[in-house]
């Protein structure tokens, strides 16, 4: 059914909408900004690529049109002329032609003006070119509208027509209008056709889909059919001849027995006669509808002799009522059963068969002689069975002794141990002293152990176990003793040195007063006594004689020429050559004690007063509110200063 | 049920403790706590851990090639229970285990006891390098000089006595002595 869906074309623009579509496209797609004093190569290329871009595309678009659209050759002959009789075939393949033409003049357009535009010297002269070549090309398609339309209007019936595939099982359903084809395929398809009491209620045809045997059956409804020449006929009435032309099926025509359709039963079979070409290898069925309203029995003579033509033909005639459901479905298998027989009958007939029969076999053994040869059971397997029929030799089971000693029953898995039975019940030792038991037993166990003990004493003779005494004697003692003192002397030297080296960096504040020396006279005599030397007779001695204060304060006195200090921190900072922290600002300039005392008070009060007016926490709150009041900072500024506002 | 040890420390499992690790190739590793288990997870060498029985035995503080360890074992040899040999064998056990501490704690202390010797090589180093740390070596100095000049004073009272006054160049020389020395 995929083979032919023509619901697929893409739509066929206006002519309008065409030029529309491809000039825009060139807009879009192709750079837009040039100037006149680029170089001319550029400017041309710039046309040259807007001529040829619009030319690819409308050959690409004209192409696609003609490629989509079926070709009249090439498809089924039933969909070829079916499309003949809606469409007219010489219109169709005209307009396809001519759109063909106007690709082919589009082309040498564009062809002709890209060689044009290599004389073109200036831009204005490249965009008329260009102008020209748009131009031309857009008044081809305009006279294409035509074709267009009709082309839209075919692709658009197109899309609409049911999907009939010609090779599959079908049953084509035939004979005059308002006979009760339609009823029927509602009957027995899912298709929902329109049935109405007046003469060509189907104008077109139809298809449903049945299932037979497990096999999906194609059901086509066509048009009714008068009984005139074949020129004559209109289009509605030669789609269904075409069906009936085309598709190889089995064929129902219906007959009205009731002639309630308006056409007597003499007529229906006339009919029948002259539209009988199209029907030759195909099975036939003639179904006489409306049995409902009269039955078979009741026909008149004439009637009965007309339809006896059928008998002699031999063509089944089947009675239904598609109102009653009388025969329906009788009808449906009988033209199943019959295209299936026809079928299969047509493909055995053909030579494909041949090579598939080729390929199957089907084996049977041959009979060696009379001889029987029944299966073999073992002696020894058979008295098992007879003995297993016999309770007796059975193992008493554990299941067994549970239900005959009830509660009393205890489950004793060590009763079958394989050991003497006395020792069945012990309790084996797994650990002990968080060793394993079971690492040690082996058969060798005691051997090795006495070997072991062996060696064991002799080892113990030879006094190996034997703990020497170490001897100390007093000097070695002393010798210990004094080590530790060392190392005792040692470990403070270190942390003394580790302490001094963190100390000595330069950090001291303006007010800490200056580190004092570590190193002194009295400090040096004291440790050399300590490590036992006498140090009697050396108050004069050569260690003693430090460079006192003395000496730098007489000479720094000689160079200041004895002026004499006014305030006693300025003769402090005179005196000294050493460099010295400077004082702390609160005794700078202070005369003497009281001097002190007084400022103290002076500088208290001001600083209450202070802290007091402006409602401070102390001396040190130097609180700010708002860093940044909004309105000095936020804002457009005017004329004027930025610091004030 | 058996008491395994420790695939990274050495130690006894108990039944219940510890967890058992087992590596795609079927290699089965027990650890007795999560310290061991973590341990092994960062890959390290239980033979350079310094808490681990490998690295005791590694690296000789502890015993580790001795007959009596060869008795223990896991053998794979099933036997027959039989009363009387269990009982034997369980004295055996014993004795065996004594032995084996014995010979790991004699090992140990024979070990232990070469540190005394280096002590004491290293005392007396100490004490003939840095013994000015805690006696000056001009201690006392005073004292055996003046000694040393009483005696020799009381040498030339004697020679005078023994010698006649004309050799005075004697006393010169000793004069020069005592203020080289001082």
């Amino acid at each position: 059914m995929p083979l032919y869906n023509f619901k697929k074309i893409t739509v066929v623009p206006t002519a309008k909408d065409f030029v529309n579509i491809m000039l825009s496209k060139t807009q879009r797609k192709t750079p837009t900004v040039v100037h006149k004093h680029y170089k001319i190569s550029r400017i041309r290329s710039f046309y040259m690529r807007k001529v040829r871009y619009t030319q690819q595309n409308f050959n690409e678009r004209l192409s696609m049109i003609i490629q989509e659209f079926p070709k009249l050759d090439n498809i089924h002959p039933f969909y070829a002329d079916l499309m003949n009789i809606l469409y007219d075939k010489d219109h169709y393949k005209l307009a396809l032609g001519q759109l063909n033409q106007a690709r082919h003049l589009i082309d040498n357009v564009g062809k002709d003006y890209v060689r044009l535009m290599k004389f073109g010297d200036s831009l204005y002269r490249c965009k008329m070119l260009k102008k020209a070549a748009l131009g031309r090309m857009a008044t081809i398609m305009k006279r294409q509208a035509p074709n267009l339309v009709y082309l839209e209007q075919v692709r658009q019936h197109l899309s609409r027509l049911p999907s009939i595939d010609p090779y599959t099982r079908t049953l084509i359903l035939c004979g005059f209008p308002n006979v009760g084809k339609s009823s029927f395929l509602n009957k027995i398809t899912r298709a929902d056709v329109e049935v109405h009491s007046y003469a060509f209620t189907t104008k077109s045809l139809y298809v449903g889909h049945t299932d037979y045997k497990y096999l999906r059956w194609q059901v086509v409804d066509t048009p009714g059919v008068l009984d005139h020449p074949l020129e004559e006929r209109n289009v509605i009435e030669m789609q269904a001849v075409t069906a009936l032309a085309h598709l190889r099926a089995a064929i129902l025509y219906f007959i009205d027995i009731s002639e309630q359709c308006g056409h007597s039963i003499a007529e229906q079979v006339k009919l029948y006669e002259s539209i009988k070409p199209l029907f030759t290898n195909k099975p036939l069925l003639v179904v006489c509808n409306k049995v409902d309203v009269t039955p078979m029995d009741q026909l008149s003579e004439a009637s009965r002799e007309a339809l006896s033509i059928f008998e002699k033909n031999n063509v089944p005639l089947l009675p239904m009522s598609a109102i009653t459901d009388e025969g329906v479905m009788d009808v449906k298998q009988q033209a199943c059963d019959t295209l299936l027989a026809y079928r299969i009958e047509n493909k055995i007939q053909a030579k494909k068969v041949d090579s598939i029969l080729n390929r199957l076999h089907v084996a049977l053994p041959k009979t060696r002689d009379e001889k029987e040869r029944p299966s073999c059971i073992p002696e020894k397997v058979l008295q098992k069975q007879r003995l297993a029929e016999l309770q007796e030799f059975k193992k008493k089971l554990e299941k067994n002794l549970e239900d005959e000693l009830g509660d009393d029953y205890i489950l004793d898995l060590k009763k079958n141990y394989d050991i003497p039975e006395e020792f069945r019940h012990d309790i084996i030792p797994e650990f002990w002293n968080g060793r394993n038991i079971a690492d040690f037993i082996h058969a060798e166990l005691l051997q090795k152990v006495e070997e072991l003990e062996k060696e064991e004493a002799l080892r113990e003779e030879a006094g190996y176990y034997a703990v020497p005494k170490i001897e100390i004697d007093e000097t070695l003692r002393e010798i210990k003793e004094l080590a530790q003192k060392i190392r005792d002397r040692k470990i403070i030297n270190r942390n003394e040195s580790r302490m001094t080296r963190q100390s000595s960096k330069p950090t001291t504040p303006r007010t800490a007063p200056a580190k004092a020396r570590g190193r002194s006279a009295t400090d040096f005599r004291n440790t050399m006594e300590d490590l036992g030397v006498d140090m009697e007779g050396t108050e004069k001695a050569h260690f003693t004689k430090t460079r006192g204060r003395a000496r730098s304060l007489t000479r720094s006195q000689s160079r200041t020429n004895n002026k004499k200090p006014r305030m006693a921190s300025e003769q402090r900072l005179v005196s000294t050559s050493r460099s010295q922290s400077r004082l702390p600002r609160n005794q700078s300039g202070v005369r003497d004690s009281a001097m002190q005392m007084k400022l103290k008070k002076v500088a208290h009060k001001a600083i209450a007063k202070k802290v007091k007016k402006q409602g401070l926490k102390g001396e040190a709150d130097r609180f700010i509110g708002t860093k940044r009041p909004r309105h000095l900072y936020a804002g457009k500024r005017g004329i004027g200063k930025t610091d004030r506002r | 049920m058996r008491i395994d040890t420790c695939y990274f420390c050495s130690s006894k499992i108990y039944p219940g403790h510890g967890m058992h690790f087992v590596r795609n190739d079927c290699k089965v590793f027990k650890f007795c706590r999560s310290k061991c288990h973590r341990a092994f997870q960062k890959k390290k060498n239980p033979r350079r851990v310094r808490w681990t029985k490998a690295y005791r035995k590694a690296v000789g503080k502890e015993l580790a090639v001795d007959p009596s360890f060869e008795i223990e074992k896991r053998r794979n040899i099933p036997m027959k229970y039989d009363r009387e040999f269990w009982q034997m064998s369980m004295e055996a056990i014993r004795k065996v285990t004594e032995i084996q501490k014995k010979r790991q704690s004699t090992y140990v202390m024979q070990r232990l006891r070469k540190g005394r010797e280096v002590e004491q090589h290293r005392d007396i180093r100490e004490v003939q390098r840095d013994m000015a740390l805690i006696r000056s070596p001009a201690a006392g100095l005073k004292q055996r000089l003046a000694t040393e000049e009483k005696l020799l004073e009381e040498e030339q009272e004697n020679d005078v006595e023994m010698v006649t006054a004309t050799e005075e160049e004697n006393n010169i020389d000793h004069s020069k002595l005592s203020y080289i020395k001082i």
